[in-house]
């Protein structure tokens, strides 16, 4: 991806990118070095090609390194029948990683951006999604991964920026996965790749290069439908996931010198999602604040505002907080005040403590 | 005046009438859609193949009634009366085909065969590509071509130019950080200014995003391009896009976005309605090798040709689609070929050869509108830039192929020989132009970067006609969060 501006990257250290695994997870694994999540991810591509002699690895430009370096070294490694470019057509990649699955294959399908993953919307929605349900387990597409980068990185504007998460929430049948760090990439994608159901595995490429942390360089999976608590607190519970988490944990942070103790989720799997953890810390905090870049309306904080309110709603002290992206296309030369910024979580975070 | 000389040409218009002797003369060339043609015992007319003397069609283009007529009875087979025509047809073919049957179904009627035999994945002859200079920018003496005025001329040249200093300069202002993107064209200049000199302002343009050329020969101004680069407050799209996003409803060129092929379903959408309103234009549509893979590619070929939409098509096919090479992106005789597939007529041409694409255009444009048909033309070229700031193509093709290209196949240095050769440009009008064309443009960048940005408010407009009241309410929650947090935000958007 292009270079970053001088003269825009004043506005983009508002939203200081690059979040790490929590200390936890880092004592069970000392053995990585630190490298950053595009390494972390070309490494996971790298496991499961050596792992499974019928995975494969495609899509546009991947065959060279791809556009964001993901997929580096592997055509090389395990050859151009196994990883390869294919014709510039997102719903041939995706009904060919279908079929490819269907006959057994862990089919790894890369969308070169996720905000051209669109003309594939049919074979996701209608095809990869029902293959089991319509076929009373007959068929499935199980073994098949797309992954796609999302989200904002500063000057994309409408079509290198989009968060498409909800679209393929509303969809029962597929899962979607979006990791915050190297370290959470290459363990859940890694799950994604050997999940039995079709996952879309969204990858915040704002982070490609700029979020490193220590990663282990053995084979290992994180839980997928799992949340993780990473940051305890005890006022109010923040749920968000990939790249939005490092925005949140700032406000958080900033919030704890006004006294204000907030709980972290990152809500990793997005579906089917971990109730139970978010509707835990709630029940404890009495509050919810959810952030996603994504615009707020239809978006799937949506989802876990109204599942919350079911859930807690005499627990809870205020109304969940939405701090998103706002209901226009992705714009470029406004982004700074498109975005769901540390400030506004932190006034919501301040806003619904005094409720 | 057009002067059509290839002798094929007009021995093939001679067929369309002389069809007795159409069986013979085809089948040396193997079953083609024309000998089909003569098993039907109708006369035709219809509103738009018109084929006039001049037209430039080659023999294997296919009538459309070869398809649309003689629907009749649903699925049957049978024996046509024999004729004249038949009795010679019956001495050419061989024992296999069984020339006297055809079936008859609701698609038209085909010929029978009790031979089991595949179309082969590959044409004998490739297609070959109309060309009109050499590569030293000598006219070709038997190339058949429109003249050229020396005014025309010296405009596509200085147009080439301008396009050519235009991408120098943004894309050092790209690397000095001035701008957060931008893709050059360098290679495609002749696609670029040659289409765009044949077709009138009336005719409406859908670009992928390698064709700014052809706003800049309909007058886009140097300024208007840096502002949208820039993304200041006189960019017609008002900030909201990737540099290189150009648009212009004045100049008739819908506004670039980046998914690839969309645009080549929606031409044809535009080209009804240039039909059903009358008008005298048609639309004009590019896309890459690369786009041509894409779903919306074919859903638009196919509406083209059922709808009769008058849409050109002008694949820019330079050997790339980012770092995919054409040899992973189809295995067929490029693009062209599939015209025929779709029931368009198609050509191949040299896209380094500005003579060669203005012409092919100029009479597409042509058949388009005066048989309100689609034209799809596969322009050869080679992008000799990288595909965009983001791309370091080195990585991925070897460096003497972009040098090869880059130098001895330029289009604009061949276009420049053959002005020269003419004797309409000197030394002293090459250096003068480009001087100030670099003033121009260093100025324009002074003046797109001192404007101000778009302002707040456009963030929420052209959502919708009007603003909904979420827009509305989130304005609001925006301007109050501004006022808390001025320092988040970029103070050259004014609030
Ligand atoms: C639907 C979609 N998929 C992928 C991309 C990413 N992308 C941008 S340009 C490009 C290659 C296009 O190649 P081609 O059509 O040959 O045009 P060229 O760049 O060579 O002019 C790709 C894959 C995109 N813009 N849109
Ligand atoms: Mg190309």
């Amino acid at each position: 991806m292009a270079t970053r501006l001088n003269r825009l990257s004043r506005w983009h250290s508002v939203f200081k990118r690059g979040y790490s695994t929590s200390a936890d997870e880092h004592k069970l694994q000392r053995s990585g070095k630190t490298v950053n999540l595009f390494t972390a991810i070309n490494q996971a591509l790298s496991l499961a090609l050596e792992t499974d002699p019928r995975a494969y690895v495609f899509g546009e430009d991947v065959r060279f390194g791809g556009v964001f370096r993901c997929t580096t070294g592997l055509a090389d490694r395990f050859g151009k029948s196994r990883v390869f470019n294919t014709p510039l057509c997102e719903q041939g990649i995706v009904g060919f990683g279908i079929g490819l699955a269907a006959m057994g294959n862990r089919a790894i399908a890369e969308i070169q951006f996720a905000d051209y993953i669109y003309p594939a919307f049919d074979q996701i929605v209608n095809e990869a999604a029902k293959f089991r349900y319509r076929s009373g387990n007959q068929f499935n597409c199980g073994g098949l991964t797309i992954r796609t980068p999302y989200g904002a990185v500063g000057h994309g504007g409408h079509y290198h920026s989009q968060s498409p998460e909800a679209f393929f929430c509303h969809v029962p049948g597929l899962k979607v996965v979006v990791p915050r760090s190297p370290h959470q990439a290459k363990g859940l994608l890694l799950a994604c790749i050997r999940d039995p159901n079709p996952t879309i595995f969204l990858e915040p490429k704002w982070l490609y290069r700029l979020a490193a942390e220590e990663v282990p360089e053995h084979d290992y999976m994180l839980p997928l439908s799992q949340a993780e608590v990473i940051r305890e607190g005890s006022d109010i519970t923040l749920v968000g996931w990939g790249a939005q988490l490092s925005v949140m944990e700032q406000a958080c942070v900033d919030a704890e010198k006004d006294g204000i103790s907030c709980e972290l989720i990152d809500l990793r799997t997005l579906i089917p999602w971990d109730k139970e953890t978010v509707e835990a810390s709630v029940k404890k905090t009495g509050r919810l604040l959810v952030s996603h870049e994504a615009p707020v309306t239809g978006g799937f904080g949506a989802e876990i505002s109204a599942s919350i309110a079911e859930r807690c709603f005499l627990r809870l002290e205020a109304p969940v907080a939405r701090i998103c992206g706002l209901d226009t296309p992705f714009p470029l030369v406004f982004e700074p005040f498109y975005m769901p910024t540390k400030n506004k979580i932190l006034d919501a975070i301040k806003a619904t403590l005094n409720y | 005046m057009v002067l059509w000389l290839t002798r094929s040409r007009n021995v093939a218009h001679h067929l369309k009438r002389k069809w007795d002797l159409v069986g013979v003369l085809n089948h040396s060339s193997s079953l083609c859609s024309s000998s089909l043609h003569q098993h039907h015992h109708h006369h035709h007319h219809h509103r738009h193949c018109s084929s006039s003397s001049t037209s430039p069609i080659t023999n294997n283009s296919r009538d459309p009634d070869t398809v649309s007529s003689n629907s009749a009875s649903g699925f049957s087979i049978r024996r046509l009366e024999s004729t004249k025509a038949q009795q010679q047809l019956d001495s050419v073919y061989d024992d296999h085909d069984d020339e006297n049957q055809v079936l008859d179904f609701p698609g038209g009627s085909v010929m029978l065969t009790s031979e089991l035999r595949f179309i082969s994945e590959t044409p004998e002859k490739r297609i070959k590509c109309y060309r009109v200079l050499d590569d030293d920018g000598q006219l070709i003496m038997s190339s058949s071509f429109q003249e050229v005025s020396k005014e025309l001329a010296l405009k596509m040249y200085r147009n080439m130019i301008t396009l050519q200093t235009m991408d120098t300069i943004f894309y050092e202002a790209q690397r000095q950080g001035r701008i957060s993107f931008y893709l050059t064209s360098n290679g495609e200049e002749a696609i670029n200014i040659a289409s765009a000199a044949a077709f009138t302002t009336s005719d409406v343009v859908l670009p992928q995003y390698r064709e700014p050329g052809v706003l800049l020969w309909r007058g886009f101004t140097l300024q208007e391009f840096t502002n949208q680069c820039f993304g200041n407050k006189s960019d017609y799209g008002k900030g909201r896009q990737m540099p290189i996003h150009y648009g212009s409803n004045k100049l008739n060129y819908f506004t670039v976005s980046s998914p690839i092929a969309t645009q080549l379903p929606q031409a044809v959408g535009a080209a009804y309605s240039l039909k059903m309103d009358g008008k005298d234009a048609c639309v004009v549509t590019y896309f890459g090798d690369g786009g041509a893979s894409e779903g919306d590619f074919h859903a638009a070929l196919n509406f083209a040709a059922v709808l009769e939409a008058p849409v050109i098509f002008i694949c820019r096919n330079n050997g790339w689609a980012i770092s995919t090479p054409t040899s992973e992106q189809y295995r067929g005789d490029g693009i062209v070929v599939r015209g025929q597939a779709y029931g368009v007529r198609s050509i191949r041409v040299d896209g380094n050869d500005a003579l060669a694409v203005y012409n092919a255009v100029k009479e597409a444009r042509k058949m388009a509108i005066s048989e309100q048909r689609p034209i799809l033309i596969e322009a050869l070229t080679y992008r000799t830039g990288h595909h965009s700031t983001s791309d370091d193509s080195t990585k991925y093709r070897p460096v003497n192929e972009i040098e090869h290209w880059r130098v001895a196949r330029d289009p604009v240095s061949r276009f420049k020989k053959w002005v020269e050769r003419n004797g309409w440009w000197t030394h002293e009008d090459e250096s003068e132009l480009r001087s100030s064309v670099r003033k121009e443009l260093l100025n324009a960048i002074q003046v797109a970067e001192k404007a101000e940005k778009p302002p707040l408010s456009d963030m929420f407009t052209d959502v919708y006609d009007h603003p909904s009241s979420n827009l509305f309410e989130q304005e609001r929650f925006l301007r109050e969060t501004i006022k808390r947090h001025p320092l988040d935000y970029p103070p050259e958007v004014p609030v």
